[in-house]
């Protein structure tokens, strides 16, 4: 319940007069308050700064710090006061959270601050409003990987004792930890660009021969260039099986970004090895030689800008989407509005909306190659709105790809896991929690212990129904004996939502059972409400059956004690109505 | 197809034509047009409603509460009602937040109707401690007053099985789905029967004031059950 709705709490109470004249049965006694003390001002010193508020204001939430007696620990006898030693800045959301019941987070607290403070008080960080709970969540979020970061740092530090497998593999992956490593590195890079290289090369035209026309080097120079292939592939393969035998798990290994590059740019290169001079397949092996260009995304193994670039394109994956969405909605419409608009001219290049995309696409990029141009004036007018629009299309989602790429690149490529599934679920634990103290299980709870607190009333003892109160505050029984009231006003008791469907099934067997014949109409209403069916799918049928002989009677006597009105009709309803007691 | 062409030039000139509208607009130079409906949007803003309480003294006076209890009183009321009125969406709320298994919001008008003594719609702090002061100080016969009117729906002296029917299936519908033995449909109406069994002593078909009053005082269980709630505040 809201602390501040826990205030009307005895408006409810006053106004559940309004149903005593309608209901047939006598009410349950009302909780006496043992703890009554009129409400006085509590100092809470925080190094130095005062701040007062009322008691019940910090007895709202009692499994706090400020609101249990934990509290005492702290208290000052000379000067009548709370003093903790602690920032008083950070008190002061504290000590709101119990005035208005939302926790709000200050923007300009650190975070780990905020978090010590809150477990010193007790208060659980799930409780921040919904304002401030994402900002919360953010920074947390950026601190604990700024943590994760420092520890990956430290990672780098040598270990004794680390097989050879492990040394290799700790020298690929970072190679400024060894020279040989380093050599490596560079050796490699070397090779990737040599390689790069000779693919550009091989198609510039050399000199020409008298015999023939122009020739590309490639077919020129055929020997040497397939002597540099092979050498750069060797040593890629060499490089990717040594990387292969050291990687801690090959499985996962195998299923990286880089090894997938890595494997494209060497297979082209066997294949071509076995299909050699087979004319049919020569095509297809022109085309694996495109694959060989895949080699330069080998850098990115030696560029951080590289991969973070990639990451960026991945994580801006929703934008880019829109992006293209956006533009191919606008190409379509375009392209129909050009088509139409230069039907009626003679000799138009729009001869389909198809040849009419290529238009669209030139001119929303605003290249303007110049090769398809409108003549009609309508064409003309379509063709400028077209332009603009195009530009406004593409700056939108341009600004967020480059804010996020900013923050990647500053943040030195931290993984995002921001999942929506993780977040979903966190908030439905905490809107959880936040029910907890509202929903009616508390009550179905202590109904369970009702009929021993209410053995123990009669007693009379007050230290054993203290003891047993212990466990729930003032308010909580005052509001089960609200709804308690309004049980016995309706005649029916609250239950839980399981047990209502379980129950649905076999009340339809006990409604023939239970109504005996001799039963008359004007019998049932004390019947159903003086009896106190407590009827539950007991976990422990023993002990209940138990039970049952050694407390026929107890109950039967509280109920003399408490409904005064059943004195008479008690004979006829031990007989006809069995009491099941239920241990708790 | 010379058709065609014009009317393609046209669609074109139409657009153009949109467009120049929309920009110079957009510049403000086409103010008359807009000016209509914005102007008497603003002047709604301002007016919050608000209200103070009487003095504190007075409240003493009309109320049987001390001054202690009147202040904790008015400072609850004021934390959840920060303007010192509550509307009847906010009062359903409220009330709903002590119900969560049911759906308490048909009672709760009854229950704002009945300590809104003005029917102006909202109730001030005075309505509320007086109400209240009723509830918890008053006697026997004020509560069972107090009571009746919450019943007598129109205010008219007379409860009606209409209007009975109409508080009970209210006060039914509060207790939820999940209930044991489930709650038929003929229970208010069966109850209702009960009620005007008890009370309607002339058999006319309704309850007047007097028949409640006599009939509740003859009861020892409503009697006891009318001073449960003497130690809330």
């Amino acid at each position: 319940m809201a602390a501040g709705v826990a205030a009307w709490l005895p408006f409810a109470r006053a106004a559940a007069i309004g149903w005593m004249p309608v209901a047939n049965c006598p009410m349950p006694i009302a909780p006496r308050d043992h703890t009554k003390r009129l409400d006085e001002l509590i100092i809470l010193n925080v190094s130095g700064r005062r701040f007062q508020t009322w008691r019940t204001t910090l007895d709202r939430y009692p499994d706090t710090l400020l609101g249990s007696s934990e509290k005492q620990f702290f208290y000052d006898e000379e000067t009548k006061e709370y003093f903790f030693d602690r920032d008083p800045d950070s008190f002061r959301s504290i000590l709101n959270f119990y005035r208005t019941g939302k926790l709000h987070y200050p923007r300009y607290e650190c975070i780990s601050a905020y978090d010590e403070e809150l477990t010193f008080f007790g208060i659980i960080p799930e409780i921040i409003g919904d304002c401030c709970y994402e900002e919360y969540k953010d920074r947390k979020r950026e601190n604990a990987e700024r943590l994760q970061d420092d520890q990956d740092d430290n990672k780098d530090c040598k270990l004794p004792n680390m097989t050879y497998r492990e040394t290799m593999w700790r020298a690929f992956e970072n190679p400024h930890t060894s020279t040989m490593a380093l050599v490596f590195y560079y050796v490699t890079g070397f090779f990737i660009a040599i390689s790069v290289l000779t693919n550009v090369i091989e198609t510039v035209p050399c000199g020409a021969t008298p015999s023939q026309k122009d020739m590309p080097c490639g077919e020129r120079y055929t020997v040497a260039f397939f002597c540099m292939d092979t050498a750069c592939v060797l040593i890629f393969t060499v490089e990717y099986l040594m990387r292969l035998f050291a990687a801690p798990s090959r499985y996962q290994f195998m299923r990286s970004v880089m090894s997938i590059i890595d494997v494209v740019a060497i297979f082209p290169y066997y294949i071509g090895l076995v299909m050699t001079d087979n004319e049919d397949v020569s095509g297809a092996f022109v085309t694996l030689r495109v694959f060989r260009v895949f080699r330069i995304f080998k850098f990115s193994r030696h560029s951080q800008g590289l991969r973070i670039l990639g990451y960026t394109l991945k994580s801006c994956a929703s934008e880019l989407g829109f992006l293209l969405f956006s533009l191919t909605m606008a190409i379509i419409i375009f392209a129909t509005v050009m088509f139409y608009a230069e039907k009626g001219s003679s000799s138009t290049k729009f001869t389909s909306i198809p040849a009419s995309f290529w238009y669209t696409i030139v001119t929303m990029t605003t290249l303007g190659y110049g090769d398809m141009v409108p003549k009609t004036i309508a064409g003309k007018i379509f063709g400028s709105i077209c332009s603009l629009s195009g530009v406004l299309v593409i700056a939108l989602p341009v600004p967020v790809i480059v804010s996020n790429f900013s923050r990647i690149y500053h943040q030195n490529q931290r993984a995002d896991k921001r999942r929506a599934q993780k977040v979903q679920k966190a908030r439905l634990a905490r809107i959880r929690i936040a029910q907890a103290g509202s929903s009616c299980t508390g009550f179905l709870q202590s109904k369970r212990n009702d009929l021993l607190n209410d053995l123990l009333e009669l007693t009379g003892s007050e230290e054993e129904e203290l003891l047993l109160s212990k466990s729930m505050s003032l308010l909580e029984s005052q509001h089960h004996h609200l709804l308690h009231c309004l049980e016995k006003t309706t005649a029916h008791e609250f239950m839980d939502e399981q047990l209502y469907e379980q129950n649905c099934l076999e009340t339809t067997v006990q409604s023939c059972t239970s109504r005996s014949p001799s039963l008359s109409s004007q019998d049932t209403p004390i019947g159903t409400c003086c009896t106190r069916r407590v009827k539950r799918n007991s976990p422990l049928p023993n002990s209940s059956m138990h039970l049952q002989p050694s407390h026929q009677h107890g109950p039967l006597q509280q109920l003399s004690a408490l409904h005064i009105q059943c004195g008479d009709k008690l004979p006829r309803t031990t007989r006809l109505y069995p009491i099941q007691v239920a241990s708790p | 197809m010379v058709v065609q062409i014009q009317g393609m030039e046209l669609f074109a000139i139409g657009v153009v034509m949109i467009m120049f509208v929309a920009v110079l607009k957009g510049f403000g130079i086409l103010e008359p047009m807009s000016s209509f409906e914005d102007s008497s949007e603003s002047d709604l803003e301002l007016s919050t409603v608000r209200h103070q309480p009487e003095g504190l003294d007075q409240l003493q006076v009309q109320t049987k509460f001390t001054k202690k209890e009147l202040q904790s009183l008015y400072r609850g009321f004021k934390n959840e009602c920060p303007s010192g009125l509550v509307d009847e969406e906010t009062f359903k709320t409220i009330y709903s937040q002590f119900f969560p298994q049911g759906d308490a919001t048909t009672y709760a008008h009854f229950l704002f109707n009945a300590f809104d003594m003005d029917r102006n719609g909202s109730i001030r702090f005075e309505d509320f401690v007086i109400g209240l002061s009723v509830l918890l100080r008053g006697t026997v016969t004020e509560k069972l007053n107090w009571a009746f009117n919450l019943y007598d729906i129109n205010k008219d002296g007379y409860i009606t099985k209409e209007e009975m029917l109409a508080i009970m299936k209210s006060i039914y519908d509060m207790m939820g789905r999940y209930t044991y033995p489930s709650v038929r449909d003929e229970a208010p109406s069966e109850h209702v029967d009960k009620f005007f069994q008890k009370m309607d002593r002339n058999r006319d078909g309704v309850v007047t004031i007097d028949e409640f009053i006599e009939t509740c005082q003859k009861d020892e269980n409503i009697m006891n059950s009318m001073q449960l709630f003497e130690n809330v505040l």
